[in-house]
């Protein structure tokens, strides 16, 4: 027998090393908890006196950020505010064309020009539909902007597709610029990669606070704090999109004599230009997801009708806007994928001649829309949808909503009385018990065992900000209402998961439910919950489990149909029945990619938890909330990157234990 | 064969190409000269090793190599697509490795062609587009670009499909695309690198004759790679053959079948038909001739039936015009039998 089958017939080492060490550390936990009292006051709770003042300080050069910084030429503030007029300007032009109309001269002999026609804008997008995605979608854009008219959303559904417009080309071509920069130098890469990941565990919340402060209540800063948190996947997909472009066409490109610019904009642009879209897609859905958050610090539209509502406790309000929310999101999501998927061109589909005949139907979209501004001059039916004619439903809902509270409301309030004493509670308890050595300690040991010690060091010194800034009581409410949600997310998203990859018919309509739901913006999800539930932890939970269920399908769902189609014929043949082939086969090997979607769960839980503030937690997201509404930078960057850490830690750990797992079990 | 006597086009003397984090400096410690040994130890990949070759004006010359014998690495060391570690390629006599941005770019889009296995086409381009393209970057208007590529697309036989994209056409017709346009600027080299490997057996030879008819027209000096021996020799007017990065052997497909120079390559050649390579001349001895004769170079293959209908023995004309001797019927066939010609 030679070496390496001896090897294989050894019996394996357990895979991430000795179990009862694991077993010793959980023990740890538990016991340092029950006996906490015992423990020196300071390791229970963390004390005042070493705290940094990390918030003032932050604040403070906030502050001087804005009175004293310059750039020499000009201020910092010069500086921001040209960069306010700018976007003013373009969104009120864009407000102007969508939503208000015009207005010339004062008083009495002004001219007023509505707004675009809602016809002439239906028309024109059922037409690029059709072009784009065929009948089916031209159907269901029709669809979804009657139902934006005649429900009365129409107004405020411009107002928020204003800032989407003006929004989206800014973020594609700053993301555009910034990934090719990273594409062409591996230094901006380095430089960016860690900023990257930081910008998108950073709650959205958080990036509202310093840009409140630099740019003030309003739209503007509404509209650049969407931006800024929708050009990262456009960097990353950028970059990832040139790499991809096959090898022989850049050397073609080089050969052919291209210069650097030529290179860039003649060959990997256009060979690209598939992933590329594939970004614009992304940055379209995530402007909306934050253009409606961003209604918090003055961004109208359906957002703003949203908040309004819910804070009124209006649910069937609310709930229309929601759905207009909704289609809206669909029906952006599906027009910019179909996009962004449609076949590249054939012969004869191409025209030639002059730049008008090339570009007829874009010209005579154009001049429609024009056209029908001046219609509806004339006939105000044209310009807007007769307020007469709008249907609400609004009454409906909030009879829905009665009805539901006076028959319903026993059940839901023991069910949820329930959970909260027996599950929600004890889980807090614990762990604000768990004295905080203890825990930055475990998770040291998990980081060294998973990664060495650059691993363990990781959560100690992300640990140690959050200690430092005096959060820590907070982290551990985000970190309990995180993990119950991230438990139950899991418990129901894996055995769907397992379910849907069943079949492949299971799989496509699960899949398309799925990408359905992670298309609606995370407010939505907050509507029915506080309908149902009205505030508190409880419907926290509820509306963070809803929101992050999707990855943890979609990955156990891959995971499972990905398992080596050998392997699974070998176990076949030594006759597993179907349960064995699920449990000794298939899971084992999927494992690693169903724990990377309950990562990606992890972190859509942190940032949905942060907007469930609004429904009055007491964790790190409130204080995020509050810094929001006292404009209190320091504060808010503080509570966000405390979040962030979470998220990075956990981040880190689980994609560490996947791809050892993956290693070893040689699926990688 | 007077073309490959002509003056040098492209040369290349003692190339190293080392891929690896230490290529530079494993170089430099082993004095320019590292065995597999050194290589190896230090985990860099010899991909081209001390590569010298000679590419005369007007020839086809072909490098031949079994896949990862680094053939893709040298040609693209001699267009500098790959800086290559050391050595020194010249190009019409100046040494390539020391031009600088704007004049490589400018000798790219003058002088050198290039034609990709996988075929490199720009898919949001069409035909035109695509055959246009290089004259494009060089500024060249729209109307002028368009009429010669219009020409060159004639000229590879894809009248009718200018406005056809990538995708809508077949292996073959894309890989005549990917020709019309290295041809559109009138290269002085012409570099194609295994141009007719991705494509079906009975397409490839046709496309073989293609590329024949194209340089009887055309008098390309070629780099052509391939890793198939068959359309080496079919094609050739000399060949490289390549093993793990170094060439091991130079010579007319002729020399390389009946002179073998390691038994590598002749483990190569034992399947060749002598008939294909050697020529009239090889085995022409004196004698007198009937009135029937052959030109020298001619290929033993091309001449046999008429060597065994004739009467009188068949005589053999040198390049000069010259005899040089007839053909023995003896030794025909030999040859035609796969025996080593008699000396
Ligand atoms: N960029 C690269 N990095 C590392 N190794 C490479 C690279 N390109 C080629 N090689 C290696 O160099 C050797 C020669 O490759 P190549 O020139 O592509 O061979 P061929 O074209 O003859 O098939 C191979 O072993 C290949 O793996
Ligand atoms: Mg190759």
């Amino acid at each position: 027998m030679t070496a390496a089958t001896l090897e294989v017939t050894r019996p394996r080492r357990r895979p991430l090393g000795s179990a009862p060490l694991w077993l010793a550390a959980a023990l740890l936990a538990a016991v340092s908890t029950v006996l906490s009292d015992r423990l020196p006051a300071w390791a229970v709770e963390y004390p005042r006196a070493w705290r940094l003042p990390i918030e003032p300080w932050i604040s403070a050069a906030m502050k001087w950020l804005i009175n004293d910084a310059t750039f020499g030429l000009f201020t910092f503030q010069e500086f921001t505010r040209s960069i306010s007029w700018l976007f003013n300007w373009l969104l009120e032009a864009a407000y102007g064309l969508l939503a208000q109309g015009f207005t010339f001269g004062k008083g009495e002999d002004a001219l007023h020009i509505p707004h675009v026609s809602w016809i002439a804008l239906i028309v024109v997008l059922v037409f690029f539909a059709r072009r784009v995605g065929g009948r089916g979608l031209a159907l269901f854009v029709a669809f979804c902007f009657l139902y934006l008219a005649v429900f009365g959303q129409w107004s405020s559904a411009m107002v928020t597709l204003a800032s989407i417009v003006i929004s989206v080309p800014f973020g594609v071509l700053a993301g555009l610029l910034v990934g090719i920069a990273a594409y062409r130098n591996a230094w901006v890469e380095k430089a960016v990669t860690p900023l990257l990941d930081l910008m998108q565990t950073v709650p959205v919340f958080a990036y509202l606070v310093p840009i409140l402060f630099l740019f003030g209540f309003g739209p503007v800063a509404a509209m650049i704090a969407t931006m800024i948190y929708a050009a990262p996947p456009m960097v990353r997909l950028t970059v990832l999109a040139l790499r991809g472009v096959p090898e022989e066409i850049k050397e073609y490109g080089r050969m052919a004599g291209c210069s650097r610019h030529q290179h860039m904009w003649k060959v990997l642009v256009p060979a690209a230009k598939s992933g590329l879209l594939v970004g614009l897609n992304q940055v379209v859905m995530l402007s909306l997801n934050m253009v409606i958050i961003a209604s918090m610090i003055g961004a109208g539209g359906l957002g703003f009708d949203v908040l309004h509502a819910l804070r009124r406790l209006a649910i069937g309000e609310g709930l229309e806007a929601g759905i207009a929310i909704t289609l809206l999101a669909i029906a952006l999501d599906r027009l910019s994928q179909a996009a962004a998927t449609r076949p590249p061109p054939a012969h004869g589909s191409v025209r030639d001649g002059s730049w008008l005949a090339r570009n007829r139907l874009a010209v005579g979209a154009l001049v429609l829309l024009l056209v029908s501004m001046a219609a509806g001059a004339l006939v105000p039916a044209i310009a807007a949808y007769p307020e007469p004619w709008t249907v609400t439903t609004g009454k409906f809902w909030d009879e829905v909503v009665a009805w539901l509270n006076i028959n319903l409301f026993d059940t839901i309030t023991i069910v949820k009385t329930w959970l909260l004493v027996n599950l929600m509670l004890p889980v807090k308890e614990f762990m604000l018990a768990l004295p905080w050595p203890v825990l930055l300690g475990l998770l040291a040991f998990a980081g060294w065992r998973l990664g060495g010690w650059r691993l363990a060091l990781l959560p100690v010194a992300l640990g140690a900000f959050i200690l430092l800034t005096g959060n820590w009581e907070k982290a551990m409410i985000t970190v309990y209402l995180c993990g119950l949600s991230v438990v139950i997310a899991a418990a129901i998203g894996i055995p769907l998961g397992i379910w849907a990859a069943g079949n492949r018919r299971r799989t496509g309509g699960t899949l398309a439910v799925i990408d359905t739901l992670q298309t609606l913006p995370s407010f939505v999800y907050l509507i029915p919950v506080i309908m149902l539930f009205s505030v508190g932890d409880f419907s926290a939970m509820i509306a963070v489990v809803a929101f992050a269920l999707a990855p943890a399908v979609r990955y156990t769902v891959h995971g499972l149909n990905q398992v080596p189609e050998h392997l699974v014929e070998a176990g076949r043949a030594q006759g597993c029945s179907r349960r064995q082939m699920l449990w000794k086969i298939r899971m084992p090997l999927a494992l690693p990619e169903i724990m990377l979607g309950i990562n990606q769960t992890i972190m859509m839980a942190l940032s949905m938890l942060v907007i469930t503030a609004l429904v009055g937690t007491r964790d790190l997201g409130q204080e995020v909330f509050t810094a929001l509404a006292k404009a209190d930078t320091g504060k808010g960057i503080v509570a966000g990157l405390c979040v962030a850490f979470i998220a990075i830690t956990a981040d880190r750990l689980i994609q560490a234990w996947s791809r050892r797992r993956k290693a070893q079990l040689g699926v990688a | 064969m007077t073309v490959s006597t002509g003056p040098i086009k492209l040369a290349c003397r003692g190339v190293w190409k080392l891929f690896g984090d230490h290529a530079a400096r494993v170089l430099a410690e082993t004095g320019g000269a590292p065995d597999d040994a050194a290589l190896r130890g230090a985990g860099v990949i010899g991909a081209v090793r001390d590569a010298t070759l000679d590419v005369h004006e007007g020839e086809i010359f072909i490098i031949m190599g079994l896949s990862g014998s680094g053939k893709s690495t040298l040609v693209r060391c001699l267009s500098r697509l790959i800086e290559p570690t050391a050595g020194e390629v010249l190009f019409e006599g100046r040494d390539l490795l020391k031009a600088d941005e704007r004049e490589l770019m400018d000798i790219r889009r003058h002088k050198m062609g290039m034609v990709f296995q996988h075929f490199a086409l720009l898919p949001h381009l069409s035909v035109l587009g695509n055959v246009a393209f290089p004259l494009e970057i060089q500024g060249v208007g729209r109307a002028t670009r368009e009429s010669r590529a219009a020409e060159m697309i004639e000229l590879v036989g894809l009248k009718g499909r200018e406005d056809y994209y990538p995708r809508e056409l077949s292996g073959g017709q894309q890989q005549r695309v990917g020709i019309a346009r290295s041809l559109a600027v009138g290269p002085d080299i012409w570099f194609l690198d295994e141009p007719f490997s991705a494509l079906d057996p009975l397409i490839r030879r046709e496309m073989q004759d293609e590329f024949l008819r194209l340089q009887s027209v055309l008098k390309k000096t070629i780099v052509f790679i391939t890793h198939d021996f068959d359309e080496a020799i079919r094609l050739a007017d000399r060949i490289a053959i390549m093993k793990d990065g170094a060439i091991i052997q130079t010579g007319t497909p002729e020399e390389v079948v009946t002179r073998p120079a390691t038994p590598y390559v002749a483990e190569f050649t034992r399947d060749v038909p002598r008939a294909k390579v050697v020529s009239a001349g090889v085995l022409a001895r004196p004698g007198s001739a009937g009135p029937v004769r052959v030109p020298a170079a001619a290929r033993i293959g091309e001449v046999a039936a008429r060597v065994f209908d004739e009467e009188q023995p068949v005589g053999v004309d040198g390049e000069d015009g010259a005899s040089v001797g007839v053909l023995h019927r003896q030794d025909v066939l030999d040859i035609l039998l796969g025996r080593e010609p008699r000396r």
